[in-house]
């Protein structure tokens, strides 16, 4: 088993937390793991990513070689592109439709949306509209992480466990928020998967 | 028992040091160092024990403050970025001279490729340098393992030890093994005193022991279970690889290197190792993080008959970190197929952040700049404020090290500029900006100094700033005239209020400080959050 994970987003979107929760379950499944994080100057405001990769192999490099990753988890659609050159010929893109514009040359988003989806395997899902209906706009991150789950390779019930102990100390509510949240990204991502 | 928990490299190595009988650790935030403390600061044991664990002024008062901690026969460590070094040299290069007592261990965080920097200077040459011996771990349990290892060997070589880790292992997170803590050490002075007083007569002696135990350095590294000789069948090409250049090197393999590996994590350079390798293989390869310190020094000057290859020969890149792609062309290896970069991703800088006191400071020194003063020159300093420089500010002219502003804005006043105004923030202030003020003061140079007050050290994540709740004081007893300590409170609605008082400082004939003063936003959510 081996899945080399590209996540990417805006400093400040959250995409620390989904790392944490993959890491969490790839934990508890015994599997080796290494994640490379962004801190420092390019948190605020900058393009962020990190490296997750997860294996029942030993793991040698921090960073994914180039053409290798399973898959992109973006948690804004630009940053999703910014790193398709590290995506396997068969990987999937997950990727929120919310662009974040703090920039002034912002492409159209719909000229980021027909890039994307020029890649066979790519689901788009508003992450933001879903988690505002169902849960609170703070769980996004949560549903972009369910969307992604059955591409990862662990059952769902590891992702919910993962959640269940990153979550316990804010509280039964805020686990069950983020549960809600983790289910409607994965359902969504079983219904639209083509 | 052990257990096993997901940690990033310096979270590793914080957990290392303190099993491994810390007494005391001494920092200023720098990244990509600044999670070592941090981590040793929430940690349970670290309470339990006393660990000393506050934030030093800056690097140079950090290592300082360990060396102490040394000398009375405690293990204490030094944590800062690559550029901390710089800061901290005299007080590094002269612990060689000094010796150890307790273990002292100094960790070094470099940063190639500057994800958060302004240079990629190396820190093993600062090792080299002072005759210190340099461990530089290849993945996070070896840090960890490392960091205990670092400590005996500072206490049994009476030496301290600099451990160099670059960004990808300080901010990488993988499954750690870790153990039980150790006791501290108990008080116990140095049993050779003479050499911790390094006056000439001193020192000539304790330098001549320094060179000879070198040798005994050089001996252990050759023996070290850190520096590894993988032989392999095909002897065309040898590899060194040095830290986390090995994963690499590794990566490409996934069936096994085909080639003779020397996986170098300790240093002095092993030579005999070299020697081996260079006598068995028909060329060299040396990948390395950071500069090629290893490939000049194996290079030298005289071409040899061994072909070399690295980052001088162009083989690997000659900056920035090393990937798993870049190196593969030095391997022989064909580029991998990947898709087209995006052409319509657009760069994303970074910016302060919505709602921070620095946006309002620089509207209104534009404001009042652009409007009174078209020949004003802007030394700024190291911090978050530094993304000033970008849009849509462009209020900066310099930004070099940590407190050049002040300096550098006394200079150019020297030469005959003005207004010349300086902005460093309260945090660069107390590490490096005070002495700088004190030459001002003297000579009554001309001159507008900004000290951004969030409060914290924000480039770094929010940790307490030295001076917090001082800088008023600290200025007038440094000798500014209190008249001319100014503090407003950087928001929109006071904007009118902060342009008239930078006005009325540039107009001052004489070295003004004007304070504005609002929490960083960052910390301020989080100090909310707790309410």
């Amino acid at each position: 088993m081996k899945r080399d994970i590209i996540l990417s987003g805006v400093g400040g979107q959250g995409i620390l937390s989904i790392a944490t929760v993959i890491g969490e379950a790839a934990l508890k499944e015994g599997l080796n793991i290494k994640q490379a994080e962004v801190h420092g100057m390019s948190q605020r405001g900058g393009d962020v990513q990190s490296n997750l990769r997860i294996s029942s192999a030993p793991i040698c490099s921090d960073l994914i070689p180039q053409g290798a990753a399973d898959i992109i988890i973006s948690l804004e659609p630009m940053e999703a592109l910014r790193y398709v050159p590290f995506l396997s010929r068969e990987g999937w893109i997950i990727a929120n439709t919310t662009p974040f514009v703090n920039i002034d040359n912002y492409p159209e988003a719909e000229s980021v949306y027909a890039e994307l989806r020029k890649h066979d395997n790519v689901i788009l899902i508003d992450v933001d509209a879903i988690a505002k209906e169902i849960a609170s706009p703070r769980a996004a991150n949560i549903v972009l992480l369910g969307a992604a789950a059955p591409f990862l390779e662990l059952g769902a019930e590891k992702f919910e466990e993962g959640i269940r102990s990153i979550f316990a100390r804010k509280g039964e509510q805020i686990v069950e928020m983020n549960l809600k949240a983790f289910r409607a990204g994965y359902e969504y991502a079983q219904k639209h998967r083509r | 028992m052990m257990k096993k928990e997901l940690l990033l490299g310096d979270e590793a190595l914080a957990w290392g040091a303190v099993n491994a009988g810390l007494s005391g650790v001494f920092a200023y935030p720098g990244t990509p160092s600044t999670e070592i403390t941090e981590f040793i600061q929430m940690h349970p044991v670290a309470r339990e024990r006393g660990i000393h664990c506050r934030w030093s002024a800056n690097e140079k008062t950090a290592m300082e403050a360990a060396l102490g901690m040394s000398f009375v026969g405690k293990r204490a460590l030094v944590c800062m970025k690559h550029v901390g070094m710089n800061v901290c040299a005299d007080a590094f290069v002269n612990s060689a001279m000094t010796g150890a007592n307790g273990g002292l261990v100094v960790v070094a965080a470099d940063d190639p490729s500057m994800h958060s920097s302004q240079n990629e200077q190396d820190s093993r040459f600062y090792g080299k340098f002072a005759m210190i011996p340099t461990f530089e771990p290849s993945s996070q349990q070896e840090t960890y393992e490392m960091i205990g290892a670092a400590f005996d060997f500072s206490e049994k070589h009476q030496i301290p030890v600099l451990m160099r880790i670059t960004t990808r292992m300080a901010h990488s997170r993988a499954v750690v093994e870790v153990g039980e803590p150790r006791p501290q050490n108990e008080l116990k002075y140095p049993e050779k005193p003479r050499q911790w007083i390094l006056m000439p007569g001193n020192s000539r002696v304790r330098y001549k022991t320094l060179i000879e135990e070198n040798k005994l350095f050089e001996q252990e590294a050759e023996r070290s279970p850190f520096n590894r000789y993988c032989d392999g069948p095909d002897k065309s090409m040898g590899i060194i690889a040095c830290g986390i250049a090995y994963n690499y090197i590794m990566e490409n393999f996934p069936e096994g290197c085909p080639f003779p590996v020397l996986k170098l994590s300790q240093y002095p350079l092993p030579t005999a190792l070299v020697r081996r390798m260079a006598s068995e293989c028909g060329s060299l390869l040396i990948a390395e993080e950071g500069q090629p310190v290893i490939e000049e020094m194996i290079r030298g000057v005289l071409d040899t008959p061994l072909p070399i290859k690295g980052r001088l020969s162009g083989e690997l890149p000659r900056t920035g970190e090393l990937t798993p792609d870049n190196v593969r062309g030095a391997l022989g290896l064909p580029a991998r197929e990947v898709a087209p970069a995006s052409q319509i991703a657009q760069p994303r800088p970074p910016a302060l952040c919505m709602g921070c006191g620095h946006r309002d400071m620089y509207t209104a020194l534009n404001e009042v700049l652009h409007e009174h003063y078209k020949t004003a020159k802007v030394f700024s300093d190291i911090g978050c404020y530094t993304l000033g420089s970008l849009a849509p500010f462009h209020a900066i002219d310099t930004c070099v090290e940590m407190g050049a502003s002040i300096t550098m804005a006394k200079g150019a006043a020297d030469g005959g500029q003005f207004p010349s105004v300086a902005v460093i923030g309260d945090s660069t202030f107390t590490h490096s900006g005070m002495t700088g003020l004190l030459d001002a003061v003297n000579e009554g140079s001309n001159i507008t100094v900004v000290i951004s007050d969030n409060l914290t050290t924000g480039m770094t994540g929010g940790q307490d700033s030295a001076g917090t709740g001082r800088l008023e004081q600290i200025c007038a007893g440094l000798g500014v005239d209190p008249a001319h300590i100014r503090v407003v409170v950087p928001l929109p609605k006071n904007m009118e209020e902060i342009r008239r008082t930078i006005r009325e400082e540039i107009e001052h004939k004489g070295v003004s400080v004007i304070i504005p003063r609002r929490e960083c936003i960052q910390t301020a959510k989080r100090h909310n959050a707790k309410k």
